[in-house]
C-alpha cells in the first residue's frame, strides 16, 4: 500500500508581478515531483544544495503550500484548508529537523516539547501523558529525569532523540526526516541511525529520508530518488541504482563522493555552476555539465523513464549498464 | 548603484507625502477652531470668518488637504499672525542657524564618538576603555540643558572666556570668529550626548566585527595589526554605525531645540517652543514640516553612504 | 544498541545566577544601590516631616543652601528646595517609568505583530513607524504637545509616543528571527495555534529584549520629560517637577544658581542610577555577553608557558619541516580551564600532506590554530609545549617575525568561505593584499599576478572576477579564492581547516583535486584538518586521529584505516557507512566525549572503550611507538609491530 505519494508536484516562489507592474522573478524550487513511498518502506532523497529536498519536505508536512500537484498520505488526499485538516495531517506525518539545537526551544523544557502533540494532537489527559512521556523516552533511549531540562543541557545527539521523540508523540506513521544526522559527529550519527532503523522495525514507520551524503541514504534506504535543480532526475531501488546509476549527475555524485580507504575521487574538470533558477533551461538543467549530452538535451526536457534494472532515469542518454560496473573502484590497500 | 539610487530616491516619496499629510492633520486634530486659535481668543468674528475663507477650513478635509499641499510646492507655509510675516521667511531664517549649530555638534559627535569607540574596543578591558566608558556613561545621563547652564556659569559668568547667549555680538560681531566664539559652548553642550552613543555603539561594533572569521583570515594572510583595525574592522565597523549616525542626526536637531532655549540661539528650536508657548500653529506647523523634511534628507544622505561602503546593500 | 542513557549532561556554561552576576558587576551593583535609595526616598516623601512644597512664603526667598528649616535652601517665592526636589523627583519618575510601560507594551505589540505576521500587514506597520521615525525624535513630542496643549499628561503620552517605534524596531527584528526558526516550525507541527505560537513559544524568547530595551529607554523617558517641563511644556505650575524646577531656575542662573543646580544634580544621579543598573541587566540578559563572546581577539594567543615542553623524542632522520611537541592550549572562562588541546605532538616533513581527524570538540581545529597563535586571546592562551617551524620556535616569535610567517611561509584555509573573506573588498584586492603583504610587487604587477592565481585555481573569466564581492561568488568559487590567496606566497606549509566540509559534494571533489595537485606542485606540505575519514583517504598521506585535546593514533593512512591501533580509531571507522558496502553494519561508539573541563585520569576513552581495564584509567599515558612510522596512545593497542 502507498503511503506517501505525490503527484507533480510544484513549488514555485516569488513569480507574479509587482504593483507597478514589473515582472518579480520566479523561482522553481520544485518541479513535477512524483513519488511514492510505500509502507514500512524507507525513501531516501539525495541532491545538493539548492535541488529541492527540503521544499519537498515542507510541502509534505504542510509547513508550506505547493503551487500545484497532489499530495497523498494513506491513500487520501491532504486537503490544506482549516485547522482540522492540519490536525489530521500532523497525526499521519512528522517532521525531524536537521539541526536538534534549533529545532527545539530554548527556553521550554523538553516536557513543555514532548507535551504539546500529546495534549493538542492526541488529545490525552494528564495522567495518559505522564505515562506516553514515559513510554517516547524509553523508545528513544533517553531516562525520565531528561524531562525537566532545557535543550542546552544536552548534546547535539541527545536532542535528536528528542525530536523524534516528539515526531512519535503525535501518533505519526509517517516521518518525513530532513538530514536528521549532518549536524552530528560520526559517532553520534550512528547512534541515531541505529535508533531510527529501530523504531521503524518496532512500530512500523515509514520514512523518507533526506541526506546530502549517499553513504547514509545507502545505508537506511530501500528506495532512493535522486534530486537535481528541483527534479527528481534518477528513482529505483538502492542496490540497482547505486550499483548501476543510469543518470550521468548520479554517476557524477558517487565519483565525488570519498570514500573511506579508497582513493578514487574524480572530479569534474570545469567548475561546476547550477543554472540561474529564476530563469530554468528549456532542456535537461544538468546538460551544461553532462559529459554525455546530445544536442535534444538542451532544448527537450527528458522524462523519467524505466531502464533495465527497473531505475528511473530522466535522461536522453542514460549509461548503460556495463559502464556502471566499471565504478567501484578497488579499495587502496 | 544607479538602480539603487533610484529605488532609494523614490522610497521617499511616500515618506514625504505621509510627512505632509501628518503635519496636515496636526491642524485638524487642534479642538475647537482652528482660526480661533490662529488668530486667538480676542479674534473679532469677521477676521475668524476671513482666515478661514482664506485657508479654506469651511470645506471637506481633503480638500482642504489639496489647497495646503498645494500653496506648500509654491513655498507658501502660510503667514504667522504674531510675528506679522510670511512663515517661509521665518522658517528658513531661523533654519540656517540651527543648520550650522547643529551641523557642528554632528562633525563633532561623529568625530569623536568614532575615536572613542574605535580607541575604547582596540584597548579592551584596559584603562583607556574604562576612562572611555565611563565618560560615555556620564555623557548619556546628563541632561544637556542642565550641562549648558553649568558652562554657562563656568565658561562665561566665571572664567568670563566666551559669551553666554546668542549668535553675534551685538556691537562689532559678525565674523567669523565672533561666530565661533557664540557657536563653542552650544555645538560642545549639544554633541556631549551623541557622542556618547556613538562611541558606545562603534566600541560595541568593532568588538563585533573584530571577531569575526574574515579578521582572522587578515590576521592569518600576515596583515599589519594596524591596517587589520584600521582598514579591515574600521570599514566593516561603520556599515553598522553609519545608520545610527543618521538616526542621531534626529537626536542632535531635537536637543538643538534646549540649547537653543539655554543659550538664545536664534534657530528654529527656539523658534518652535515661542510659538507652540503662543499658539502659532502656521509657524509650528512650517518649522516642523522643513526640519522632519531635512531629516529624512539626511537619512537617505546615511543610507547611500551605507551602500556605497557596503555592496551586499546595494 | 543505543546506549544513551547515561546522563552525561554538561553543565551550563558560566552558570552563575543572575544576581550574583549584577552584583558582580560592581557600577550595575552601585547603579541598583543608588537607585533603591533615590525610589525609597521618593516613596517615603509623603511620610516626612518636609514643608509644603507649593507653599510660598516671599521673606524667605532664595535662602541659601544650608540654612536651618531650609537644607537646600529656597526658591524665588521662598518655597522649600528640598520638599520641591523630594515632590519634584516623585512626579519625575512617575512620568517617566508610565511613559516607558506605555511605550514597552504598544511598541512591543506592534513588533511581535509585525514580525510574527511578516508580508503586508509586517509592510503597514513598519511603514507607519517609519513615518513616525521621519520626526526627529523631541520635535515628534514637540508636536504632539502643541496639539495636545502644555500639560504633564499630554508630556507623557508626547514621549510615550515617541519611543513606540524604537520598541517596535527592536522587538519585531528580534521577533522576525524567531519566527523563521525551526523550534516555531516544530511547535506548529505539534498542533500549537498561531496565538498560541507568537504568545506561548515566541514571546518567552523575546522577553529579555523587551526588558533590555525598556531598561535602556527609561533613562532617556526620564530626560525628555524633564526636557518639556524645563522648556515648560510639561508639568504647569504650581504642580513642579524636576525638569520645571530647573527651568524656572534658569532665570536666576546669576543670582542663586543653587536654584537651577540642585534639580539637575537630582535628575543626573536619577538617570545615571538607571543607566548603570540597565547596562548591567543587559549584559545579564544578553547571551553573547554572558558567554563572554563580546571581546576581541588580540593579534596573537597569549603564551604563558610555565610548564616545560615535554619532549617526546622520537623523530629521526631529515630535519621535519613542523615539529610540534607537548603543545598545550586552554581556554579560560570564568573559573572554568577549557583544556582543548592536553599535549598534542606532530611531526610534518616538506611536501607531505597529513590528515589530523576527530570529532567536533578534539582540539583538532585548537590544534592548527595554535600553530601562527591564531586561537583568540581571550579566552585562549598556549599554557605549555613548543612549536618548531623551520627549527625555529614560532611561540616565541615576535609579532614582526610572526606576521612575516603568517601567509608568506606558512599559509590557512579555513572552513567557511563566506565568511572568512572580507564582505566589502573584491575579492581582487584582498588577493592583491596577500601578496603585497609578502612581496615588494608594483600594484599592476600584484594585479597581473593575482589573476593569474585565480586562473591557476580555474575560476573562469579571472579577469573579471577580481572585481567581484564575496557575495557575489558561490561556495566553490570563494572557497577556491582562498586558496589562491592561500598559495600566493608560495608557502612551505598549508594549513586547511575543514576547507570542504561547508560544500557540496561534486565542489568538494574539485577543491580536494585541486588542493593536491597545487600544494604537489608547489612542494607545499599540508596539514588537512577533517572529520571525514573518506577526506583523509582521499588527499593524506599520514593521518593523526585526536581525541580529547590529544592525538591518540597516528600513521600512514593505508595501513592506519585498514589496521587501527587505537580502539577509538577502530571503533569511528565502524560508525562511517561507506558507499558501495551497504551491507556493512554501522556499529555506534556508546557515550559522549568527555568535557575538556572535566578530563578523566589515564585514558580519555576508556568509558566508551570496549576493552578497557582498571589500568586504563590510572596514570597519564604517552603516545608510544608501536611499528615503524606508527604510533598509539594506548595501554592495549589492537595492532602492533611486535
Amino acid at each position: 500500500m502507498t503511503a506517501i505519494s505525490t503527484t507533480k508536484l510544484t513549488r514555485i516562489f516569488g513569480g507574479g508581478t509587482t504593483f507597478t507592474g514589473r515582472h518579480r522573478p520566479a523561482v522553481h524550487a520544485l518541479l513535477d515531483v512524483s513519488l511514492d513511498v510505500a509502507e514500512g518502506d524507507t525513501l531516501g532523497i539525495v541532491g545538493e544544495t539548492g535541488c529541492g529536498k527540503s521544499t519537498l519536505a515542507r510541502l509534505l508536512v504542510g509547513l508550506d503550500e505547493p503551487t500545484s500537484g497532489k499530495i497523498r498520505l494513506g491513500g487520501k488526499e491532504v486537503r490544506t484548508r482549516g485547522r482540522w485538516d492540519r490536525r489530521e495531517r500532523a497525526r499521519q506525518i512528522q517532521y525531524v529537523f536537521q539541526d536538534p539545537g534549533s529545532s527545539l526551544n530554548p527556553r521550554k523544557t523538553l516536557q513543555h516539547a514532548l507535551e504539546a502533540p500529546l495534549r493538542r494532537l492526541v488529545g490525552l489527559d494528564a495522567g495518559r501523558r505522564r505515562e506516553r512521556l514515559a513510554e517516547l523516552m524509553e523508545a528513544v533511549g533517553l531516562r525520565r529525569d531528561f524531562l525537566p531540562r532545557y535543550p542546552h543541557e544536552l548534546s547535539g545527539g541527545q536532542a535528536q532523540r528528542v525530536a523524534i521523540a516528539r515526531a512519535l508523540a503525535a501518533e505519526a506513521r509517517y516521518l518525513v526526516l530532513d538530514e536528521p544526522v549532518s549536524a552530528l559527529d560520526v559517532s553520534v550519527q550512528a547512534q541515531v541511525l541505529t535508533l531510527l532503523s529501530r523504531l521503524r522495525e518496532q512500530l512500523g514507520l515509514t520514512y523518507l529520508f533526506i541526506s546530502h551524503d549517499l553513504s547514509v541514504v545507502e545505508n537506511v534506504s530501500d528506495k532512493v530518488a535522486v534530486m537535481y535543480f528541483g527534479r527528481v532526475v534518477e528513482l529505483g531501488d538502492r542496490r540497482h541504482l547505486f550499483q548501476a546509476p543510469r543518470h550521468p549527475y548520479t554517476e557524477l555524485l558517487m565519483r565525488s563522493a570519498p570514500r573511506l580507504g579508497q582513493r578514487h575521487i574524480r572530479a569534474e574538470t570545469k567548475p561546476a555552476e547550477l543554472p540561474d533558477p529564476t530563469n530554468p533551461p528549456a532542456g535537461c538543467a544538468f546538460a551544461n555539465r553532462c559529459p554525455r549530452r546530445l544536442p535534444k538535451c538542451r532544448t527537450h526536457p527528458p522524462a523519467l523513464e524505466g531502464g533495465p534494472t527497473g531505475t528511473l532515469a530522466a535522461c536522453w542518454n542514460p549509461l548503460p549498464s556495463a559502464d556502471a560496473e566499471t565504478l567501484s573502484s578497488k579499495p587502496v590497500g | 548603484m544607479w538602480l539603487f539610487l533610484g529605488k532609494r530616491l523614490f522610497a521617499i516619496v511616500p515618506i514625504l507625502l505621509g510627512l505632509s499629510i501628518l503635519v496636515f492633520a496636526m491642524m485638524a486634530l487642534i479642538p475647537g477652531d482652528p482660526a480661533t486659535a490662529i488668530l486667538g481668543s480676542y479674534a473679532t468674528p469677521e477676521n475668524v470668518a476671513r482666515l478661514n475663507e482664506q485657508l479654506g477650513l469651511d470645506r471637506p478635509l481633503p480638500q482642504q488637504y489639496l489647497i495646503w499641499a498645494g500653496n506648500l510646492l509654491q513655498g507658501d507655509l502660510g503667514r504667522s499672525y504674531a510675528l506679522n510675516r510670511p512663515v517661509a521667511h521665518e522658517v528658513f531664517e531661523r533654519f540656517g542657524a540651527t543648520l550650522i549649530l547643529a551641523g557642528s555638534a554632528l562633525l563633532l559627535c561623529a568625530f569623536f564618538g568614532l575615536l572613542a569607540g574605535v580607541v575604547a574596543a582596540v584597548r579592551q578591558f584596559r584603562w583607556t576603555d574604562r576612562i572611555v566608558t565611563l565618560v560615555v556613561l556620564v555623557g548619556i545621563s546628563t541632561p544637556s540643558f542642565w550641562l549648558g547652564l553649568l558652562m554657562i556659569m563656568l565658561f562665561a559668568v566665571h572664567l568670563q572666556w566666551l559669551p553666554a547667549s546668542g549668535m553675534y555680538a551685538a556691537y562689532g560681531g559678525g565674523d567669523l570668529p565672533d561666530l565661533l566664539r557664540h557657536l563653542a559652548m552650544p555645538a560642545v553642550t549639544l554633541a556631549v550626548v551623541a557622542t556618547g552613543v556613538i562611541a558606545r555603539l562603534t566600541r560595541t561594533a568593532m568588538l563585533e566585527v573584530l571577531r569575526q572569521d574574515y579578521i582572522r583570515t587578515a590576521r592569518a594572510k600576515g596583515v599589519p595589526e594596524r591596517r587589520v583595525i584600521y582598514r579591515h574592522a574600521f570599514k566593516a565597523a561603520l556599515v553598522t554605525v553609519i545608520p545610527v549616525l543618521g538616526i542621531q542626526a534626529g537626536f542632535v536637531i531635537g536637543g538643538a531645540v534646549y540649547i537653543e532655549t539655554v543659550f538664545q540661539w536664534p534657530g528654529i528650536g527656539r523658534m518652535l517652543v515661542n510659538a507652540i508657548s503662543t499658539r502659532d500653529l502656521l509657524l509650528v506647523q512650517g518649522g516642523v514640516l522643513v526640519v522632519a523634511v531635512s531629516y529624512v534628507l539626511f537619512n537617505l544622505a546615511a543610507d547611500i553612504l551605507q551602500a556605497l561602503l557596503d555592496p551586499r546593500l546595494r | 544498541m543505543d546506549a544513551v542513557s547515561t546522563p552525561t549532561v554538561r553543565p551550563k556554561p558560566g552558570g552563575r545566577s543572575g544576581l550574583r552576576l549584577l552584583v558582580r558587576n560592581r557600577l550595575a551593583a552601585f547603579g541598583l544601590v543608588l537607585l533603591a535609595v533615590l525610589l525609597l526616598v521618593a516613596l517615603l516623601t509623603p511620610l516626612l516631616p518636609l514643608p509644603d512644597p507649593d507653599a510660598t512664603a516671599p521673606a524667605d526667598r532664595l535662602l541659601p543652601p544650608g540654612t536651618p528649616g531650609h537644607w537646600l535652601g529656597t526658591d524665588h517665592l521662598g518655597r522649600d528646595l528640598l520638599s520641591r526636589l523630594l515632590w519634584g523627583s516623585r512626579v519625575s519618575i512617575a512620568v517617566g517609568v508610565s511613559a516607558t510601560l506605555v511605550a514597552a507594551f504598544f511598541g512591543s505589540l506592534i513588533g511581535l505583530v509585525a514580525g510574527y505576521a511578516g508580508g503586508r500587514v509586517d509592510n503597514l506597520l513598519m511603514r507607519s513607524i517609519d513615518l513616525v521615525m521621519a520626526f526627529p525624535y523631541i520635535l515628534l513630542a514637540l508636536t504632539i504637545v502643541a496639539v495636545l496643549g502644555p500639560g504633564l499628561l499630554n508630556a507623557l503620552y508626547a514621549i510615550a509616543v515617541v519611543n513606540i517605534p524604537f520598541f517596535a524596531r527592536n522587538i519585531r527584528g528580534v521577533t522576525l528571527g524567531l519566527a523563521r526558526r525551526e523550534f516555531v516550525a516544530a511547535a506548529r507541527l505539534s498542533g500549537a495555534r498561531p496565538a498560541t505560537l507568537l504568545f506561548g513559544e515566541i514571546l518567552p524568547s523575546v522577553w529579555p529584549t523587551i526588558v533590555v530595551t525598556m531598561s535602556t529607554t527609561l533613562g532617556w523617558m526620564i530626560l525628555e520629560t524633564a526636557g518639556l517641563s524645563f522648556l515648560g511644556l510639561g508639568a504647569q505650575p504650581p504642580q513642579a517637577d524636576l525638569g520645571s524646577m530647573l527651568g524656572e531656575g534658569r532665570k536666576l542662573l546669576f543670582t542663586a544658581p543653587h536654584v537651577s543646580i540642585i534639580p539637575g544634580v537630582m535628575i543626573f544621579l536619577l538617570v545615571i542610577s538607571v543607566n548603570l543598573l540597565g547596562d548591567g541587566v543587559r549584559d545579564y540578559l544578553d547571551p553573547r555577553l554572558k558567554a563572554g563572546a563580546l571581546t576581541a581577539p588580540v593579534a596573537a594567543t597569549a603564551v604563558q608557558r610555565d610548564r616545560p615542553a615535554d619532549r617526546a623524542d622520537g623523530s629521526e632522520g631529515p630535519d621535519p619541516l613542523l615539529s610540534v611537541a607537548g603543545l598545550q592550549t586552554e581556554f579560560h572562562q570564568g573559573d572554568r580551564i577549557h583544556r582543548a588541546v592536553g599535549g598534542v605532538d606532530l611531526v610534518l616533513h616538506p611536501g607531505e600532506r597529513l590528515g589530523l581527524v576527530g570529532e567536533s570538540g578534539s582540539g583538532k581545529s585548537v590544534t592548527a590554530l595554535s600553530l601562527l597563535r591564531l586561537v583568540p586571546t581571550p579566552p585562549g592562551i598556549i599554557v605549555g609545549g613548543e612549536i618548531r617551524f623551520a627549527g625555529r620556535d614560532t611561540l616565541g616569535l615576535s609579532a614582526r617575525e610572526l606576521r612575516q610567517l603568517r601567509g608568506g611561509r606558512v599559509s590557512y584555509i579555513f572552513q567557511d568561505p563566506l565568511s572568512t573573506l572580507h564582505p566589502l573588498f573584491p575579492v581582487g584586492d584582498q588577493l592583491v593584499e596577500a601578496l603585497h603583504t609578502h612581496q615588494d610587487l608594483s600594484s599592476g604587477k600584484a594585479r597581473q599576478r593575482a589573476v593569474e592565481l585565480l586562473e591557476k585555481v580555474q575560476i573562469p573569466g579571472a579577469q573579471q572576477r577580481m572585481r567581484a564581492y564575496p557575495h557575489e561568488l558561490s561556495g566553490g568559487m570563494r572557497q577556491r579564492v582562498c586558496i589562491a590567496m592561500a598559495l600566493a606566497n608560495r608557502p612551505d606549509l598549508v594549513v586547511a581547516d575543514e576547507p570542504t566540509t561547508a560544500l557540496d559534494v561534486t565542489v568538494q571533489a574539485q577543491i580536494l583535486e585541486l588542493l593536491r595537485s597545487l600544494a604537489a606542485e608547489q612542494n607545499s606540505a599540508v596539514l588537512f584538518i577533517t572529520h571525514d575519514f573518506g577526506v583523509v583517504s582521499e588527499l593524506c598521506d599520514r593521518v593523526a586521529v585526536m581525541y580529547a585535546g590529544r592525538i591518540v593514533e597516528q600513521g600512514p593512512t593505508e595501513e592506519v584505516l585498514s589496521a587501527p591501533a587505537h580502539p577509538y580509531t577502530a571503533k569511528l571507522i565502524e560508525c562511517v557507512p561507506v558507499l558501495g558496502e551497504s551491507d556493512r553494519k554501522v556499529e555506534a561508539i556508546p557515550g559522549l566525549p568527555p568535557a575538556v573541563d572535566e578530563l578523566p585520569a589515564g585514558c580519555h576513552f576508556a568509558d566508551r572503550c570496549p576493552f578497557a581495564e582498571d589500568q586504563c584509567r590510572r596514570g597519564e599515558l604517552a603516545l608510544e611507538n608501536i611499528g615503524r612510522d606508527r604510533a598509539a596512545r594506548c595501554r592495549k593497542p589492537l595492532w602492533s609491530e611486535a
